[in-house]
């Protein structure tokens, strides 16, 4: 009775808080990323791990010890990672043999992995490496995708589904449009995915929108597509089911013609003509 | 030649128009795709691989980003804008593109078993004042915690009422009630998230939440559990005058009595000198129709795949079977009454 598995009752306010902050909400949490270095990597993997860190930082994690894993033979220790760090996106980078410079972008739902795709690293430049420009931290992206693969293919669908759930930050309801800097740009092109991170430039155009120019920020990637695991057809909809109390709500007795025009009716009370203004009241009196 | 003028200066703002426009219009075949409230935008034209191979690589990618941002951007500063706090920000619209939740969206939590009977009689709440008047100190308290109201904790003298034992504490008996009353609540709490995740509770023999009416069998199985748990296991318990012994307690052993038939032991003990004795393995049937078993699964198997595997399969058992045969008759069917006699 004592050991009722998921069932923890706080004992002070501030672990209930905590644990308020995890529990399933209707408008969800910032969802945090969690980074995590395999049991082998090269020195191009750790520095990308360090690099996405850097981008993403205020929601994420970086597990910078050794994790021997294999995501796609055992998920149970990355499961057991997110709902510790209650963590829904994660990174796996490793380095071996067969699969050089491999980074896992993937993402969970309650807990458990929804779809993940390998990415193998075969250019990087990073972060340091390009010293002319930095972004302060946290801001929030422009994310262009580029590539009529990234409509076409199932697979390459999901990857910029993934990448743009990884990279977006938090919905906002307002940006200031001089904090616009960041850009990620990922181009699927003859069967690579180029992503590259620039520093977005505003210039003077003469007119109200500025022109755009752009300084290349690091890091910088060319992947290759590995090994994919996607969800389900059935799992995927159920973690895109929006909550009854989430959705939109209809409004009765209003429609819509072709043109847009609304239409419904208006219930006034009858006018009293006592009240009127006119030009000369007095008239009315007689 | 005033009206000459004037065109030519309509036509010069024409002109700065176009060329002001110049520096931020980006002409793409197929329009892209925007979500602004994610800052997204989706470019599906194909790019240009000829230019992409010609041309150094970093140069034409950056030529691409620069213009799908400019489209981007411009779409951007098309949405309305306010200022706040010296910073002009603009108003983003909701996301549109549709990306999975973090976690399932979150359920009701189910009504306790006092909140249903509340509703089935139609019970409210009602709120009580946080603060009562205290007759002994003559001040308002609150109702409940620290520094209460018409505290019974703090009392230093309780009257003993003539029905009970006088030598009773009062006091002792006070906290100790408080103690079962916290206790009861404790366990409805539990026993309540038990039925809202639906969860069997577990226990042996009385469990500390026994269902709302035990059948006779729970019972019997609780008195039992009961009696044995003592430090002599149950040895010097009384009995009730009527009461059965129970059924199904898990006996393990059984022996046969010291004194008593002899015919049947003297049956039994031939009984193993012939198989002792006979040249032929004794048939131990369940074994043997497990393998029968075994072997058709496999040849089903082997079918199935490749029509070659099955001979070589086959062969290989039937060289075990002679070989495992002999050894069970030996040690495995001679040790059981060996021990037995060794007990007697």
């Amino acid at each position: 009775m004592t050991q009722l598995d998921g069932v923890v009752k706080p004992k002070t306010k501030r672990s209930k808080r905590f644990l308020q902050s995890r529990e399933p909400k209707l408008i969800e949490n910032v969802k945090n990323a969690m980074l995590i270095k395999g049991g082998n990597t090269s020195e191009t993997v750790t520095q990308a791990l360090k690099d996405i860190y850097a981008l993403k930082k205020p929601n994420a994690v970086l597990y910078k010890k050794k994790n021997i894993t294999r995501p796609f033979e055992d998920q149970t220790s990355l499961e057991f990672f997110s709902k510790k760090s209650d963590c829904s996106l994660f990174l796996f980078g490793s380095h071996n043999k067969k699969r050089p410079n491999n980074l896992i972008f993937g993402r969970m739902f309650d807990f458990h992995v929804l779809d993940m795709i390998e990415l193998g690293i075969e250019k990087f430049t990073s972060l340091k490496e390009i010293k002319r420009s930095t972004c302060p931290e946290g801001t929030k992206p422009l994310l262009v995708f580029a590539g009529e693969a990234f409509d076409m293919d199932n697979e390459y669908k999901r990857l910029r589904s993934i990448l743009t759930d990884f990279f977006r930050g938090p919905t906002v309801p307002s940006v200031r449009l001089a904090g616009l800097e960041h850009l990620l740009h990922f181009t699927a092109l003859e069967g690579k995915i180029y992503m590259r991170s620039y520093k977005v430039l505003l210039k003077k155009s003469g007119c109200r929108t500025p022109r755009i120019e752009l300084e290349e920020m690091g890091p910088s990637f060319d992947f290759v597509m590995r090994r994919t695991h996607l969800a389900s057809d059935d799992l995927y909809k159920t973690a895109h089911r929006q909550p009854k109390a989430l959705k939109p709500k209809k409004k009765k007795n209003i429609s819509h013609d072709a043109f847009g025009t609304k239409f419904g009716r208006l219930h006034m009370q009858k006018q009293d003509l006592e009240k009127l203004q006119t030009r000369r009241p007095d008239l009315r009196t007689k | 030649m005033a009206a000459c003028s004037i065109e030519d200066v309509l036509a010069k703002a024409e002109k700065d128009e176009a060329e002001k426009l110049k520096s931020i219009t980006v002409h793409k075949e197929l329009d892209l795709e925007f979500d602004l409230g994610n800052l997204f935008a989706f470019d599906k034209n194909p790019p240009d691989t000829r230019e992409f191979r010609q041309k150094n690589k970093e140069d034409f990618l950056c030529s691409l980003a620069r213009d799908n941002t400019q489209l981007l951007i411009n779409e951007i500063w098309k949405l309305p804008t306010e200022r706040v706090d010296e910073v002009i920000v603009a108003k983003l619209p909701e996301p549109t593109t549709r990306l999975p939740r973090e976690k399932p969206a979150p359920k009701p939590r189910p009504p306790t078993k006092w909140e249903e009977f509340a509703k089935l009689k139609g019970i409210q709440k009602k709120k009580k004042t946080n603060l009562v008047w205290d007759d002994v100190h003559k001040e308002w308290r609150r109702r409940w915690g620290y520094k209460r109201a018409n505290d019974d904790t703090k009392e230093w003298l309780i009257e003993v009422p003539e029905s009970v034992d006088p030598n009773e504490d009062q006091f002792a008996k006070r906290i100790k009630a408080k103690k079962e009353r916290v206790a009861k609540n404790e366990l409805n709490r539990l026993r309540n998230i038990a039925r809202a995740q639906k969860i069997k509770v577990p226990g042996v023999g009385l469990a500390p939440t026994p269902t709302d009416q035990p059948s006779k069998s729970e019972l019997g199985k609780a008195v039992q559990v009961a009696k044995v748990s003592t430090a002599s296991v149950g040895k010097f318990q009384d009995r009730l005058p009527k009461e059965k012994a129970p059924k199904n307690t898990g006996k393990k052993r059984k022996f046969q009595p010291l004194i008593g038939d002899f015919s049947t032991e003297k049956q039994k003990q031939l009984d193993i000198l012939k198989v002792m004795d006979s040249k032929k393995p004794r048939l131990d049937i369940t074994k043997a129709v497990n393998k029968q078993m075994r072997e058709e699964d496999m040849e089903s198997g082997s079918k199935r795949k490749k029509g070659s595997g099955k001979k070589r399969r086959k062969g290989n058992f039937s060289g075990k079977k002679g070989k495992g045969f002999g050894s069970t008759a030996k040690s495995g069917k001679n040790r059981k009454p060996r021990m037995k006699q060794g007990k007697r």
